[in-house]
């Protein structure tokens, strides 16, 4: 698709409106809170809803979005397949076993290295899931579309009843707990903790990503001809890897899995301003994070004053959109 | 194969042995590509010839024996070193990709790109300068799944200019274009390998390889069953030998060469 803007202006009115999104969400709730509170005006408990609730929660919003966004488009090129995401591939599954698991265990307070254990569970759990994927894409060459969505569901399918599995072992509040996680959502981020516990990994997996964007362009032209070009593919692939396994390990240990946003921000990206990565990925990102605040914002506002979990929001639209590309409206173009 | 003429090669390989999946592809490949050669490899379907093109280019990795890209064993280049050196053309794959012809031929450019530099001006320079040589400028910002069989193959051939490589690999350059665009394709493999470059093309046209090419090799279950000059290949034997049927062979009115021709149904034509 040839875009109609040029591309620099697209990413500026992108850049634009996610800084539109992140400076009016924290006003957007149950309590108005005027902007004064920022700097101390107003009273001490709108200061503490905007600086320990809302600002937070958008800057996890922004953060998750963007590195599920990223995560999505690596996956999209890596696999040549444009129903990959981490979600559809299992991965997130992966991420919430571990993360499952250092719950039943009664990791939750625990942390490594200023990191939660449930984060590095939650990574561990990813890696699992994305080399299950990646050695299954090695085992059988020129996997299929549908084939490997096939694969992702039934790593999905296998992961999920171990989840069910230790649901079942556990007592009630942990398995409530699990269960509410497994929605996916960003109500448990309170304070700034969460944030900067996910920000250097989020932070590490789109700068590899920003770092291979010529690799991405080459192998989504195919291995043998981007090995033609001099790229190292599978070193290429397994620095990739690693990235997303890091962003989507440390966002779904916080937020529990969400689906779809991975999905949609890639193809929504190469609408505005076409293949090319190293235009595609600022898009993505952009758009990722702009998307996953808006929707957290409503999900934390319609049905007020209780909490849909965003994780229902994204798949309701994405469940559409993913439909929409399975039937072929674009081809199942990359 | 003497010294001196080793030395003068491009391309050599010696008894070069492959296998995928615990099965011989190619068996004791023993044969070199001189600079500013033009070399047809020629074969039956399976003979190993995509394989071939691919070990060179290290595409696929693995094998026995020695290949050596302009003296140098080719375990010594790394990826981006041997893609100075050697571009590839595959096959049509009828693959739909989603970039413009400008961003495709710029891809090429990635031995020289460096990851959060912007491209220099000799990338674009290089860039424009393979879009003219095969006539493609004026589509450059049309989309690659938008483009008829030849004008893909143009662009393939400027993005392996655009590589900057002394030697071309390619895999069934004219395959599946009409008679027109593979003239077009062949004059500029033509104007290619006059300005310098070595080109090493996979056809199963051997008619057109005979009159194109420099030399011939050709291939028959991984063994190189013919290494030489383009016009001992039009023998009946020789051919048997590399195809396992029959052919009919009539002097070219203009080339002082036989030609293949097709043979006349038993019962005579309808």
């Amino acid at each position: 698709m040839k875009p109609a803007m040029k591309p620099a202006w697209t990413l500026a009115a992108l850049g634009l409106a996610a800084v539109l999104v992140t400076a009016v969400a924290p006003f957007v709730g149950m309590e108005d809170v005027p902007p004064s509170a920022l700097w101390g005006g107003g009273d001490a408990g709108e200061a503490a809803i905007l600086w320990k609730i809302r600002i937070p929660r958008v800057a996890m919003a922004l953060l998750a979005g963007a590195a599920l966004a990223a995560s999505g488009l690596a996956f999209q090129a890596m696999f040549r397949n444009p129903l990959a995401e981490p979600f559809t591939l299992g991965v997130s599954s992966g991420a919430s076993l571990g993360a499952a698991l250092a719950i039943r265990l009664g990791w939750e307070s625990h942390a490594l290295v200023w990191v939660p254990a449930v984060c590095w569970a939650a990574f561990a759990g990813t890696l699992a899931a994305t080399l299950l994927i990646y050695g299954l894409t090695r085992l059988k060459r020129g996997f299929s579309v549908a084939t490997m969505l096939l694969a992702g569901v039934a790593v999905s399918f296998f992961f999920s009843s171990l989840i069910l599995l230790m649901q079942y072992l556990s007592d009630f509040t942990q398995t409530f707990r699990m269960l509410r996680w497994v929605m996916g959502g960003l109500d448990r981020v309170v304070g700034l903790d969460d944030v900067l516990t996910v920000l250097p990994f989020v932070v590490t997996g789109t700068l590899i990503v920003f770092y291979l964007t010529h690799e991405l362009n080459l192998i989504t032209t195919g291995e043998d001809l981007a090995a033609s070009r001099g790229v190292e593919v599978q070193r290429t692939k397994i620095v990739l890897f690693f990235g997303v396994s890091l962003m989507v390990g440390a966002v779904v240990s916080v937020c529990g899995p969400i689906g779809f946003v991975g999905l949609m921000a890639p193809h929504i990206g190469r609408l505005l301003v076409g293949a090319d990565h190293r235009v595609l990925t600022p898009a993505t990102l952009l758009f990722g994070a702009a998307f996953l605040t808006v929707c957290d914002t409503l999900a934390r506002t319609v049905l007020g004053p209780a909490e849909l979990p965003v994780g229902i929001l994204t798949a309701l639209l994405g469940g559409p959109f993913f439909l929409w590309l399975l039937l072929g409206q674009s081809d199942l173009e990359l | 194969m003497t010294h001196a003429l080793a030395h003068d090669a491009a391309i050599d390989l010696v008894g070069f042995s492959f296998g995928l999946a615990g099965k011989t592809i190619l068996r004791e490949v023993t044969f070199s590509v001189r600079r500013g050669e033009y070399l047809s490899i020629l074969g039956p379907n399976g003979a190993g010839k995509t394989t071939l093109l691919k070990c060179i280019d290290r595409v696929l990795t693995g094998g026995s024996g020695r290949i050596e890209v302009f003296g140098r064993p080719l375990g010594g280049f790394s990826q981006r070193e041997l893609a100075r050196r050697i571009s590839y053309v595959p096959q049509a794959d009828g693959r739909v990709l989603p970039f413009t012809v400008e961003q495709f031929v710029l891809m090429g450019r990635y031995p020289y790109l460096r990851p959060f530099a912007a491209i220099s001006r000799e990338d674009r320079e290089a860039v424009a300068e393979a879009l003219r040589t095969t006539g493609t400028l004026e589509f450059r910002d049309r989309r690659l799944g938008t483009l008829s069989g030849g004008e893909r193959q143009s662009v393939y051939i400027a993005a392996a200019l655009a590589q900057g490589a002394d030697v071309f690999l390619l895999d069934e350059p004219t395959t599946f274009l009409d008679y027109r665009h593979q003239a077009e394709i062949r004059d500029l493999l033509a104007r290619v390998n006059a300005s310098g470059v070595t080109i090493v093309a996979v056809t199963h046209d051997v008619n057109r390889a005979v009159l194109d090419s420099h030399r011939v090799v050709a291939l028959r279950e991984g063994v190189v069953v013919y290494s030489g000059p383009p016009a001992e290949v039009m023998q009946p034997d020789v051919l048997r030998r590399i195809y396992d049927t029959e052919f009919l062979l009539v002097p070219h009115p203009g080339a002082n060469l036989p030609m293949i021709v097709p043979g006349v149904p038993e019962e005579g034509p309808p």
